[in-house]
């Protein structure tokens, strides 16, 4: 079992060095970007968070930005997952090492970022159970930490289990791995959800503390993920002889459209909250939509966002445009760049614009910043890549165990 | 959110009351489930004590591999500064060190100042005294927005002068608002300016601090004398605390924090005023380093105008406590819950 293991292991490793000339091109700009990352990280790490755009004022920016944006797209392989194992649907059956796949790259990134926004890194051993001290159950940080490392755990031990039983011919238990399945469906709504509370729990910033934060982070997550999703679909389809089916597309793309339409209710609902009866809590939705005096650095980007957000769902919920993949593709890069604007530039960042005592500070990425939250999309995606192909490979049975061998 | 879990999790929490909590004197006592708490806590140390000794020892045979490889390469101190920083490094958070723990790592600082800075400080791990809970009252009526307790602060408190760290903040207000949203804080002209006021902000020390529970690594919480600390060296730099304050009383050391040597103040608290470093929160600790040695916070002691009132509002006799039973007073913010123990008033 644990040489079989091994093997299974080494067999994957060479399986990912090996490809054609265009993957190593792709792997290999994905390495580069992640050096450049880890250069300028090595900046911050020695001259501290004062490379970044970052202070007192607007105390998370871009790395927080993406850690939130990026819990959404991990928490969307469910709804892949759910389709496939609960409703026993066969059409996503063969996609959800997709969707898991998706959640493990989103989850690394997801650690990478908040590990690249500590003042402290090397102290993180501090939230570690027993040798440090955990401030659970109160700290929404510490359920959060909980969660996603929960998660990964989740959407790695699942995938691995059935991709370990195939390559090695057999029929993957379903006793095994069921119950997994079951607990990963709920633990994805849970990571959207409490990173979500992680905001709405703070009375101190009252453009974040409102109740429709977490059903918000779920509409959005919803459409925004399956979007990627379906994107990368498209991308497998052109490069491998994977068919992928019709009938999966437009399931995708329904789930996608409701989605975006729930979302865009809620975006309406806010609105109309904060401006029917602007109140003094308002000042902050004042200030990102339409700016205050000389401070509207945050007013282009919402409303890109807002007009893509709507372009997208307009055309996805046209039925003909939906099945149109002339259409399809460029909504979902649509939506997946609105969604992505609308959990940073337009919920993160204005939340602490102006300061609880009124003083209007605003934000601008650094490069130091821009670089590293690169670096860290080109780690995520290198682990996706690698992922999703080894995936592929064993399912479609081109990788196997050699039966010589043992 | 937070509320209810607590309620769910902790029996004994205190639910806010509408009177003034200040008063009771059981809110100031150890409260029953922060004891167990502790004591859980002291339990699983023992895990973590063993954990690190494991690890202390093993430095220790490394250290002196090192010593009989190379010890005349490597001088005395650079040896010294190396094992106390391994152990600094690996030491628990403050909140449950015993007495000689918290005596060890403060001979520790003390000597790595020493090694470091060629500085002699003394840095005290006074407890909170008994049947003490501090209070702070702010005279509208008499402060004139000079400033002096923004710079008497930096001094006391070894503020980072580099990035121009400050505690406090001053707001030059317009007649006819309370509000200090909509004060100025950049004003920078002479001062008593005709048709204005003023109003100071610092850490509030909320008996209800909403900075303390979201902290993933509980490296702040509230002591029993009522002041909300900070343990520099268990942060660990997500200033999720910064996020949930809704006074903006909480500073960020975005850089090395650089303070001349011959500026330092000497006379330090671990939970106060010593050196801090990047990568780390801090905020007002009502100069801990003064206040536990029955001396005023520097801001009181600097002000010209007597604005600054600070005491033990448990005292009866207290000025504070006169102050809070005859002056009509109001705090920032009380819609949120959060009781400071910073009341402002008008003659």
């Amino acid at each position: 079992m644990v040489r079989n293991f091994i093997h299974f292991c080494s067999d994957s490793f060479k399986y990912s060095l090996s490809g054609k000339n265009l993957y190593h091109v792709w792997m290999g700009t994905l390495t580069f970007f992640m050096i450049v990352g880890a250069f300028f990280y090595s900046k911050q790490v020695t001259h501290g968070l004062v490379v970044t755009g970052m202070n007192d004022y607007v105390s998370w920016g871009l790395y927080i930005s993406n850690f939130t944006f990026l819990v959404g797209l991990a928490a969307a392989a469910v709804m892949l997952v759910l389709p496939a194992y609960i409703f026993s649907d066969k059409d996503f059956h063969n996609i959800v090492l997709i969707g898991e796949g998706v959640a493990v790259g989103a989850l690394l990134m997801c650690l990478a970022f908040v590990t690249a926004d500590m003042g402290g890194p090397e102290r993180a051993w501090h939230l570690l159970p027993g040798i440090g001290y955990f401030n659970w159950p109160e700290s929404m940080l510490a359920w959060d930490v909980l969660v996603l490392n929960g998660y990964l755990a989740l959407n790695l031990f699942v995938p691995m289990y059935i991709l370990f039983q195939r390559w090695q011919g057999k029929t993957p238990n379903k006793k095994v791995y069921l119950p997994f399945v079951f607990l990963s469906i709920f633990w994805a709504f849970g990571i959207h959800l409490v990173t979500a509370f992680l905001y709405a729990g703070l009375p101190a910033r009252p453009f974040w503390n409102n109740a429709l934060l977490g059903p918000r982070f779920l509409a959005s997550a919803f459409a925004g993920g399956p979007a990627f999703i379906l994107l990368l679909l498209g991308v497998v389809k052109k490069f491998s002889n994977f068919k992928v089916d019709a009938q999966i597309k437009s399931k995708l793309a329904l789930i996608i459209t409701v989605a975006a339409q729930i979302n865009l209710i809620m975006l309406g609902s806010e609105i109309f909250k904060e401006f029917y009866t602007p109140t003094e809590h308002s000042i902050s939705a004042f200030y990102l939509f339409f700016g205050v005096g000389e401070h509207n650095a945050l007013v282009p980007w919402i409303w890109t966002s807002i007009t893509l957000n709507i372009i997208a769902t307009v055309t996805l919920t046209i039925h003909k445009f939906r099945s149109n993949p002339k259409f399809l593709y460029p909504s979902c890069v649509i939506l997946f760049i609105a969604i992505w604007i609308d959990k940073g530039m337009g919920l993160v960042i204005p939340g602490f614009i102006p300061s609880p005592l009124g003083e209007f500070v605003e934000y601008q990425p650094t490069l130091v910043e821009v670089a590293v939250s690169l670096g860290i999309w080109a780690f995520g995606l290198f682990v996706l890549s690698v992922l999703v192909r080894l995936g592929f490979a064993i399912e479609q049975g081109y990788l196997r165990k050699n039966q010589n061998s043992n | 959110m937070r509320n209810f879990i607590s309620n769910l999790f902790k029996h004994n929490k205190k639910t806010s009351s509408s009177q003034c909590p200040v008063f009771s004197q059981d809110k100031t006592t150890t409260r029953v489930d922060e004891e167990k708490g502790a004591k859980q806590i002291l339990d699983k140390k023992q895990n973590r004590r063993s954990f690190l000794k494991g690890m202390t020892a093993t430095a220790g045979a490394g250290a002196s591999l090192m010593a009989v490889g190379a010890s005349n390469l490597i001088d005395k101190d650079a040896k010294e500064k190396a094992a106390l920083k391994w152990e600094e490094f690996f030491k628990g958070n403050y909140r449950v060190m015993t007495e000689d723990e918290k005596k060890a790592t403060v001979k520790r600082l003390e000597e790595l100042s020493r090694i470091n800075n060629n500085q002699n400080v003394s840095i005290s791990a006074d407890a909170p005294l008994e049947g003490v809970l501090f209070g702070y009252a702010f005279n509208i009526s008499k402060c004139q927005g000079y400033g002096d307790c923004i710079e008497a602060c930096i001094e006391e408190n070894n503020l980072d002068r580099k990035s121009n760290m400050q505690y406090i903040k001053m707001f030059e207000m317009d007649h006819g608002k309370l509000n200090v949203e909509s004060g100025d804080a950049a004003y920078f002209h002479q001062v008593p300016k005709d048709d204005k006021f003023y109003i100071g902000t610092q850490c509030m020390h909320c008996e209800n601090p909403p900075c303390v529970p979201v902290c993933p690594t509980g490296a702040t919480w509230k002591e029993k004398d009522g002041i909300v600390v900070v343990d520099y060296d268990w942060c660990i730099g997500c200033r999720y605390c910064e996020a949930a304050c809704p006074y903006w009383a909480r500073r960020f050391n975005w850089a090395e924090p650089e303070v001349p040597k011959e500026k330092e103040n000497k006379n330090q608290h671990y939970l106060g005023n010593r050196k801090k470093m990047k990568g780390v929160m801090e905020k007002c600790t009502f100069c801990v380093q003064r206040t536990r040695k029955g001396q005023e916070p520097a801001c009181v002691e600097a002000c010209p105008t007597g604005a600054r009132v600070f005491g033990n509002i448990l005292d009866p006799n207290s000025e504070i406590r006169y102050i809070i039973e005859n002056k009509k007073v109001f705090r920032l913010k009380e819609e949120l819950g959060t009781e400071p123990k910073f009341w402002y008033y008008m003659d």
